[in-house]
């Protein structure tokens, strides 16, 4: 009884009469917030800083003409038309690629080899690829498809190089998705007599579905922005006219963009275009990760009805 | 014939024995509760009757199982043609992303019925034989998602009814559900076991004497004892029986 008091009592002070620990408790958590809040402000903040300073160096020369006409006099005047051109194909061209071959591995590790050696074996594989540095990629897509298939430097072997790029990215994307549905529905659909195959087409994949697509519009992002896997594979220099098969050469935003900062025939001329060129290519992205949201909401509405 | 008939099944995961020597068998018409403490092995055995243990790596099993005479684990079996012939209803309710009418129809969609008129009528007969009929008959277009537990649990079972199986396994179909949607779920074995035979793994003493014609006690792998489910409930012939259906141990 003594001993059961003296404890109860102890008990109290140290709840509530202790109030120098409670203070230093309270402190160092209000301190910790206040930390973390001020880190993840100033991620924000970095963001609208690098915007701001290209919208305010490049707007000026954002025009109609800027859009939509070739570079003029060394690259100094004139617009980016074939560089947005370029980056679409190879935009594209990269999804053609990398799309179906990512999306299929990521269904074939998540829901046929699960488990298995195999997978653990792809997984790691598809891990380590994506720590590849990009101008890695872009040697590598030299040697195998501009020089060894004699794809030469064209959209072909741009498009292959930035596919193999972008794969880890879409695979890891699709596998993640797939792994996010819950077991309990393919048994469901198993249950009912449905094959694997009927499973995933059926209630697997629409329901991932949403989750995948933000992955490949997310891989399309990184892939418009890339430099490096492009440079020995197709982008050109100057090449004012715009591709007529997937074996011509195009310009691209990024290598423009490097080129006239770096290279260009009169840099301080071209300084303008430069931001302008930055501008187009941070829209573009930007304007591809709203798509992937907007899809994301539109499909995941979708899905549940019917 | 009986409906079905497990001899001498011994179930492994990798090295744990999770099942010893059963022997099993449920007559056509019947409800059957498997009743017995987590891990005893219960809804391991209710697996296997639709081989839906095949999709976890490591497990073993030896023993057959024979489904209205057919051994559903003979080579050359597939198992998708199997299930459609024993129906499975989950502890969860696990009802697709698509629409109440989707739901229904997708196990005769994915058998291969296009017949428009038929899936129509299979649907609505297998609505209203699971008593949802009225709840769901104006919005059959909706989602599946937008039903309450309890009917979304009664959705599944009109999925598995919609392909008419031979049986109908549930996996403790009413412990995620409040007590008047476990009464509905209830009175519906009930009906159903006019037409299916059914066999139901519960956690619920009171539910299994409710519901089953015959009770089947497990315990650590064993099928210690399987007999009327009011001998089983009032004079058990094993002291463990009596020891779980008292709640002495569990």
């Amino acid at each position: 009884m003594n001993t059961d008091h003296n404890i109860k009592e102890k008990a109290n002070s140290v709840a509530y009469q202790d109030s120098k620990v409670e203070a230093r408790k309270r402190r160092s958590q209000a301190i910790a917030f206040s930390i973390f809040k001020l880190m993840s402000y100033s991620v924000v903040a970095i963001l609208f800083l690098i915007l701001g300073f290209i919208v305010v160096r490049g707007i000026g020369v954002i025009s109609w003409d800027f859009l939509t006409k070739a570079p003029e006099e060394g690259m100094t005047k004139g617009g980016i038309f074939p560089a947005i051109v370029g980056t679409l194909c190879l935009v594209v061209g990269s999804s053609i690629f990398s799309f179906p071959i990512g999306i299929m591995s990521g269904i074939y590790m998540n829901e046929y080899a699960t488990g298995n050696k195999v997978a653990t074996f792809i997984r790691i594989m598809t891990n380590n690829l994506s720590g590849v540095p990009s101008v890695v990629f872009g040697l590598f897509g030299m040697a195998l498809f501009v020089n060894t298939m004699k794809f030469g430097d064209s959209i072909l072997a741009g498009s292959l190089t930035l596919g193999l790029l972008s794969l880890p990215l879409v695979i890891r994307t699709t596998e993640e998705s797939l792994k996010a549905i819950e077991n309990s529905y393919r048994e469901g659909s198993l249950a009912l007599g449905a094959t694997k195959l009927q499973t995933i087409q059926k209630v697997v994949l629409p329901m991932a579905f949403p989750n995948i697509i933000t992955g490949l519009i997310l891989s399309i992002g990184r892939v418009s922005g890339e430099t490096a896997p492009i440079l020995f594979t197709v982008a050109a220099y100057f090449l004012p006219k715009l591709p007529t098969s997937i074996f011509n050469q195009v310009m691209a935003l990024p290598y423009h963009l490097y080129v006239i900062s770096t290279s260009g025939t009169d840099i301080e001329a071209s300084r303008g275009i430069a931001y302008g060129t930055a501008l187009v290519l941070i829209v573009i992205v930007l304007l591809v990760n709203l798509l992937a949201n907007a899809l994301r909401n539109y499909f995941s509405n979708k899905v549940k009805t019917n | 014939m009986l409906t079905i008939d497990a001899k001498n099944v011994d179930f492994y995961y990798s090295e744990f024995h999770a099942l010893k020597n059963i022997n099993f068998e449920v007559e056509k018409n019947k409800v059957v509760a498997l009743i017995g403490p987590s891990g005893c092995g219960k809804s391991t055995f209710l697996r296997l009757l639709n081989r839906m243990n095949d999709l976890i790596d490591g497990t073993r099993m030896t023993g057959t199982v024979l489904v209205e005479g057919k051994d559903i684990y003979a080579p050359g079996v597939h198992v998708d043609e199997l299930r459609k012939e024993i129906g499975m209803v989950f502890q969860k309710p696990n009802p697709f992303p698509k629409s109440i009418f989707e739901n229904v129809a997708y196990g005769l969609r994915v058998n291969g019925i296009k017949d428009k008129t038929f899936i129509e009528e299979r649907v609505i007969e297998s609505i209203k034989s699971a008593a949802l009929w009225d709840e769901v008959k104006d919005k059959l277009n909706k989602s599946a998602f937008a039903l309450s537990g309890g009917q979304q649990q009664r959705l599944c079972i009109a999925r598995a009814l919609a392909i008419s199986p031979k049986v109908v396994l549930m996996d403790e179909p009413a412990s995620a559900l409040d007590p008047i949607s476990t009464s509905k779920i209830e009175d519906l074995i009930h009906e159903l076991k006019k037409d299916y035979t059914i066999i139901i793994v519960t956690h619920n003493m009171q539910q299994a004497s409710r519901v089953s014609d015959k009770t089947a006690y497990f315990y650590l792998g064993e099928l210690v004892e399987y007999d009327q489910t009011v001998k089983i409930f009032t004079n058990p012939e094993k002291l463990s029986t009596q020891n779980y259906i008292t709640g002495r141990f569990g």
